[in-house]
């Protein structure tokens, strides 16, 4: 039979802010276990958490990025569950009043495009971290992370395929990364996703049982997860099976899904308003003020780029995937480059030289304005384009002036008729053979004596130079 | 009845309480007794009140994103069960 998979994420993302959610301890990471906590995040009696207000900030920027309405009253929450990560017992989030809902995220799959719907964006608290010690029979628990502000972001069941599950996931990561409020790192967890997939016959219009997917610390592995997931409850089905609703783990040694058993109660969670907290207001005007100050997301920069600087979509694509590595470009043209040279210089130079040093485009030694001038020596035939790969080769290493490393490396391109002259003369008495059958009418040895006076001045020869001066002395 | 002896066990479990046949009795009627006022309360006409979520008619406080020194590590363990020093101790979860 034929069959169609239904697929919905849930994103958490880690808010990029100095302090936890609900009190003033820091939210940095890599801190020695325990060190960053305090009686609100430990959950001691008599504790009041007081909410912070850049985490309600960075939320409502992710919900009108992604064109949600913003709730003007939302509600906190308690999630209740007994799990030694979690100090109080509960954890405190959003339930049937989220600070946004009913947005939507425009992705495209092989050049088709698609509008996915996001339900709900909401706030909460990030849980602590448990080191199992099999050897010793018990875990360790270290609440560093325990208060760090997370947003979920559920999407509608909209994704037909695990291809259009990764574009979603993309263009969410980018997104957040764009607005400054999550460093997007799915290694280290601080952009999170679990996945619910189900399949059904093609055609049919209700939902077949679904699986909650965990564990995918990559897009790469959510992407083998959901294929795999896919391939898994086909199989059930096509055996007369039934597939069984639970949440499996993604074992991304063994590429498969595994059932994680002994939590069968824990979806009873019995939410309730959280009485420590009131709800929460947000007014017009403050909304409307984050509006005003969100930044040009990648979507529109790329079609920016496109329109005007009439740079094909593919480079686009690749010079806005950071916010950093387009401002670069941007600055690179502001200093008077065209902007293909740019796109091109950036591209096939610069990214490959960054990333064989595994630097960020923010740690570049060559500067844009640099970038640009050694652009301008090519265009205006000061160097060639050959000279200009090793001198640039030269500024990744020293990050000086292009000007100063032609200079002190003497590469400037000779122009120079009188020089080039003599140099040709000695290729045309070495060559008679060639010579003849020149002017003989074979054209196409232009280009071994230009070659050869090319290798006689170590490429510093202008070609353009060069061309004239054969059709003149040989013609 | 509102609520059956075997919700009341299945709530208890969740909230990790173990109740003597005799505890579990009392509390089911205490809970459908309990119930059943709810049930006076529901004839209320509320269909032009707007749901109340808080006991205070008052919208929650800020503050700003401003990190500040933690508990000194000691003192945030001292009431640990068990601790090494510097984790939290639980029994083996998985």
């Amino acid at each position: 039979m034929q069959y169609e998979a239904v697929i919905g994420l849930e994103v958490h993302a880690q808010l990029l802010t100095e302090s936890k959610i609900f009190c003033g301890c820091s939210t940095k990471f890599g801190a020695p276990p325990n060190e960053h906590t305090c009686p609100v995040c430990l959950g001691m009696p008599g504790v009041l958490p007081v909410l912070n207000q850049k985490v309600v900030e960075f939320a409502i920027r992710a919900a009108l990025a992604t064109h949600c309405a913003v709730a003007g009253k939302s509600v906190w929450a308690r999630k209740n569950y007994f799990y030694p990560d979690l100090p109080k017992n509960y954890q405190i989030s959003q339930y049937e009043l989220p600070l946004a809902e009913h947005g939507h995220l425009d992705i495209e799959v092989e050049g088709a495009a698609k509008r996915i719907g996001i339900t709900r964006i909401h706030m909460e608290e990030d849980a602590g971290k448990l080191i199992h010690d099999p050897a010793q029979g018990h875990s360790y628990v270290d609440y560093n992370r325990t208060g760090t502000p997370l947003m979920e972001i559920v999407s509608e069941p909209d994704l037909r395929t695990p291809e259009e599950a990764a574009a979603y996931l993309k263009a969410l990561r980018d997104i957040l990364v764009y607005l400054n409020i999550c460093d997007g790192n799915m290694e280290e967890g601080s952009f999170r996703c679990d996945a619910n997939v189900s399949i059904r016959p093609l055609g049919q219009e209700a939902f077949g049982t679904r699986a909650e997917l965990k564990n995918m610390n990559s897009f790469r592995n959510v992407q083998k997860a959901l294929e795999y997931e896919i391939r898994r409850q086909r199989a059930v089905l096509d055996d007369g099976g039934q597939v069984v609703q639970e949440t499996r783990l993604w074992d991304a040694q063994a590429n498969k899904t595994l059932s994680m058993r002994g939590k069968e109660e824990a979806h009873d969670y019995r939410y309730f308003p959280d009485p420590d907290l009131l709800p929460l207001v947000v007014g017009p005007e403050w909304v409307e003020r984050i509006r005003s100050e969100l930044p040009e997301l990648p979507e529109a920069k790329r079609a920016r780029f496109v329109e005007a600087y009439g740079l094909p979509h593919y480079d686009a694509g690749v010079l806005t995937a950071s916010r950093p590595l387009a401002d670069y470009f941007e600055a690179v043209v502001a200093s008077g480059a065209g902007a293909k040279a740019a796109s091109n210089w950036i591209m096939s130079e610069l990214l490959g030289a960054l990333n064989a040093e595994g630097k960020e485009i923010t740690q570049s030694p060559i500067s844009a304005a640099h970038l640009a001038k050694l652009i301008g020596m090519v265009d205006s035939g000061a160097i060639s384009g050959k000279i200009a790969k090793k001198v640039f080769g030269e500024m990744m290493l020293s990050g000086q002036d292009p000007q100063a490393v032609v200079e002190e490396k003497g590469l400037k391109q000779v122009s120079d008729s009188g020089a080039l002259e003599a140099v040709l003369q000695r290729i045309f008495e070495a060559n008679p053979g060639q010579v003849e059958q020149f002017k003989a009418g074979k054209d196409k040895l232009m280009g071994f004596f230009v070659g050869q006076a090319m290798k006689e001045t170590k490429g510093q020869a202008n070609p353009a130079v060069l061309n004239e001066l054969v059709k003149k002395l040989l013609g | 009845m509102k609520i059956t002896p075997e919700e009341v066990a299945h709530v208890a479990a969740l909230a990790r309480l173990r109740l003597s046949p005799e505890q579990s009795a009392k509390l089911t009627g205490q809970l459908n007794d309990i119930l059943t006022h709810m049930d006076k309360l529901a004839k209320l006409d509320t269909s032009g009140v707007p749901s109340t979520n808080h006991a205070l008619a008052l919208t929650g406080a800020l503050r700003p994103d401003q990190a500040r020194p933690s508990l000194p590590r000691q003192e945030g363990l001292a009431n640990a069960p068990d601790s090494d020093g510097v984790s939290f101790i639980v029994p083996r979860v998985i």
